[in-house]
This record gives C-alpha cells, structure tokens and sequence, in this order.
C-alpha cells in the first residue's frame, strides 16, 4: 500500500503540497483528480522518488521514500510503473528498446526480454511497432508504449500522470480501457488527471486535490454526489466567478 | 547526502559547490561499472572518432601558420631549422592539446549538453530514473570517461598531422630542406612534450565532458532552457580548458 502522511512541497515561494494526506489501496484505482498546477504531478513524484518533501512522508510497502539509500531506492522503483504525461519515450532508442531497458536492468535473459517486449505491446495493442522510433508514432500511440514500458516490468504499482490530455476522445478511451484492464490484472493504479469522463471510468476511489491538500476522497458515487462547492465546482467545470467577471470586463472592454 | 536531495536542481548554493556535488556524485557513479561499461565504446566512437575531422582540420591550417610565422620571426637572427623546433615543441606540448580541446569543447561539450537538456525537459531522465537507472551511471559516466580516454588520441592525430603539415609548407614554401626541418624538430625533443600534451588533454576531455553533462542535466523549461545550457556548457568548457592548461604547466613544467 502506498502512504501519503502530511505532505508538503514547495518550489521557492510557491507551496504546492500543504499537509497533503492519502492512502492508496491495492488492487484499485485511486483517481487523484484537481486543477492544472494544483500538485498532482507533483505528488506522484514524490512517491516514486524523484522530488523529496519538505515536510511528511510517502510510505511504500512500509517503507518511508525519501530514507531510503540508493539501492533501496532502485529496487523501490522497481516495483513502480511510471506512466508520464508526455509518455517521456527514449527518442533515440525503438519502441522496443524503449521496453527493453527496463527490463535488461532486472537481469532477465534475451528470450524472456523478448517474450515480454511482445506481450507488453500485445496489451496495449501495438504489436508490430517494436521497431518503430517514437517519432514515427502518434501521441496516442506514444502513451501506449509508455504504459507497455511500465507493464513490462510487471509492477505492483503504476502511477499513471494525466494518461488522457492531449488525446481524442476515442484514444482516450482506449487509454482508460488499458487501465482498467491493468487493474484487473492485479496492478495497483494511481491516476492524475483533470479528465472527469476519464477519472469516473477508470477510477474505484477519486480523491480531489484543493489548495495543497485533498478536499474529499470518496467513490465515484459518493464524489458525483457531493455537496462541497470546490468538488462540484470542479466536476462540473464551472469556472470561479473570481475568473469569469474581469475576463467578461476585460472582453467588454 | 540523500539520493533524492543529490538529483535537485541547484537553486541557492554556489556554482562551485554545486559542481564539486555533481563531480562527487559522478565519483561515486564510476562504481556502477555494469550500467556504464556497455556504453562506453558507443560514446568513445561518438566523442572520439567523430571529431577525428574537424581536430585534423584545425592541426592542418595550424601547422601551417606556425611554420610561416617561426620562419618571418626567426629570418635574419636565427637559424632557419629552428623552425621545426618550434613548430614540433608548440604543436606537441600547447596548441595541439590546447586548440584541439577548444574545437572539441564546442562540438563534444554542446553535442553532450543539448542531448542531455532535451533529456531533461522531456522527462526522459526522470523515466530513466524510474527504470532505477542512476542518471550519474547512465549518462554522465560514459560520456565522461569516453572524453577523457578519447581526447588524448585525437590530439594525437591532431599533433602528427599538424606537425606534419609544418613539415610540408617548411618544404615547399621556405628556404627549408625535410633534413633541416628533421634536424630542428629534434634538437629540443624530449618524450614529455608527447606525455604532457596528452595528459593535458585528457583532462581537458573530462573536464569538457563534466561541463556539457552538468549543464545539460540542470536544463529547465524547453527549448530555451536548452539552448542557454548549451552555451553554457561550451563556455564552461573552455574556461576548464584554459585554467587547467595552466594548472598543468604550473605542476609540471
């Protein structure tokens, strides 16, 4: 199980992460869902290890992240998937060279590399592509392979960071198909995104992050039926009036 | 130090320390021989072999000069054959070295701070990270290390064609037979002038390396931040180039 103990985070003067707490459960998919710059990334780098909070702790399987020591750390990471936002592919490298790092890291022989370089792409439907360089791909196509990279891996964990932006709405689902998919294979997910079409399908618990800290957590039921104005405000994607009214002003000259 | 607070961005301290950090870092990454040995010849063959080129480009019209502007300095006062003393000493001990490392820090130094930059504002290196790669092991140690092994033997290249191209225009252009220039070249030749040319160099191939690294890892927002730690790299590299000329010169001369 992953902890989040009373996080924070800031960069100069600007607090991210203020007294941010959250469980994630395994063997579902907790939704961490608030606005653009509101932490989320953030957050999932902290838990893998690649920011360190000012104040709190990320426990994974009982053990606090930032101290642990480097081959501590390493091993940690080997049981995390990371899916990034922007996929992150290694451009100079195939998309089966891509999956194949990860995995000659762990020591597995050729033939296993090669079984789980075509399993992998065969989840996520591109099987076929391992030759292809991530220039020659779709965005859709890129996110794919960075879930195939994770997968590969086979992970307890797989921390997914807005899998759906930038994406039509057909690819979208597709991408919260694989997901769910990855969660019934027994993965552990924990998703960011501001897509609330994505965040109610693919997610069993939603959490909204507000203001450095989680505003509610709850099922989807219980999210879509919540009564907090930030929450609703949010899922419904009305805009503050604090927003609105000098942006209607201005237009109005 | 925390593997964690080790990866930060420098914000506050001092560029000094902060490179003295990243230099340790690097140190310690040098233990990590199964990450970075696989790597090495690539990057030997790319740092090394590639800029093969434009060394002996810059020896050619280098041997040249020196042989007109020692004959213009040296007619009338001094016999001419000291023309292949000065050629070969110079060439051998401080420009072959010295002009080779600058040439190589704007193509070696920039090459390896935008790859690494595009890295960096890609994610790329955090999803290295997340595959418990160390960034040090994986990308800074090569590089390095290739630079310091390949330096020397192109500067090598670089002193036999300039001297040799001392040699031609001696001939053909001076009142100069191959005799006289042999007779010259080694009047004052000692075995230290080729070992400390090649130290030197040696040395100024890490140094360049760690720079277009060191850079290219701190690299932040897009195609701008890359850019800045490109220059920055290649001047960087320079500065290292010159103050380490005269730290060797001061050691051992």
């Amino acid at each position: 199980m992953i902890v989040l103990e009373n996080l924070s985070k800031s960069f100069g003067d600007r607090g991210v992460l203020q007294g941010l707490s959250l469980e994630i459960p395994d063997g579902q998919n907790t939704v961490v869902i608030g606005p653009s710059g509101s932490g989320k990334s953030v957050t999932l780098k902290l838990i893998v290890g690649l920011l360190e909070p000012d104040a709190g702790r990320v426990a994974v399987d009982d053990a606090t992240v930032h101290e642990l020591d480097r081959e501590e750390l390493a091993a940690l990471r080997g049981r995390i998937g990371y899916v990034f936002q922007f996929a992150a592919l290694f451009d100079s490298m195939t998309v089966a060279e891509n999956i194949r790092l990860g995995l000659a890291r762990r020591g597995y022989d050729e033939a296993d590399i090669g079984a789980r370089i075509e399993e992998s792409l065969a989840v996520v439907d591109l099987s076929g592509t391992g030759d292809k360089f991530p220039a020659e791909l779709s965005g859709g196509m890129r996110k794919r392979v960075g879930i195939a990279r994770a997968i590969a891996l086979k992970p307890r964990y797989i921390l997914y960071d807005e899998p759906t932006t930038g994406l039509d709405p057909i690819t979208a689902a597709v991408m919260d198909q694989l997901i769910m998919r990855t969660r019934d294979l027994g993965v552990t997910g924990l998703v960011v995104t501001h897509d609330m079409r994505s965040a109610f399908t693919v997610g069993d618990r939603v959490a909204m992050l507000h203001d450095g800290t989680i505003r509610q957590v709850g099922s989807v039921d219980q999210i879509q039926a919540s009564h907090d104005p930030v929450v609703r405000q949010f899922i419904e994607g009305r805009p503050s009036p604090t927003i609105i009214e000098p942006a209607v002003r201005r237009s109005a000259g | 130090m925390s593997p964690l607070a080790a990866s930060r961005a420098p914000t506050r301290e001092g560029f000094i320390s902060h490179v003295g950090r990243r230099s340790i870092e690097t140190g310690r990454a040098f233990a990590d021989v199964r990450t970075w040995l696989p790597l090495l010849t690539g990057q030997m063959r790319r740092l090394g072999v590639d800029s093969v080129p434009i060394a002996l480009f810059i020896a050619v019209f280098t041997g040249i000069v020196l042989s007109l502007l020692s004959s213009y300095i040296f007619t009338g006062t001094v016999p001419l054959y000291f023309v292949g003393a000065l050629v070969g000493k110079t060439i051998m001990m401080e420009l072959g070295p010295v002009l080779t490392g600058m040439a190589l820090a704007g193509r070696v130094g920039a090459s390896i701070a935008a790859e690494l930059g595009t890295m960096k504002v890609t994610e790329q290196v955090d999803a290295l990270e997340t595959l418990a790669y160390d960034r040090y092991s994986y990308l800074v140690v090569p590089r390095v290390l290739a630079a310091a092994l390949m330096f020397p033997v192109v500067t090598a290249f670089a002193v036999a064609v300039g001297v040799a191209s001392g040699w031609l225009t001696a001939i053909n252009l001076l009142d100069l037979s191959s005799a006289e220039f042999l007779k010259g070249l080694k009047l004052f030749y000692q075995f230290k002038d080729i070992w400390f040319g090649l130290v030197k160099s040696a040395s100024f191939g890490a140094a360049v390396a760690l720079m277009g690294c060191l850079r290219g890892l701190d690299a932040k927002g897009g195609a701008e931040g890359v850019g800045q730690a490109t220059t920055r790299a290649v001047v960087l590299g320079c500065e290292a180039i010159l103050v380490l000329d005269a730290f060797w010169a001061l050691v051992l001369l």
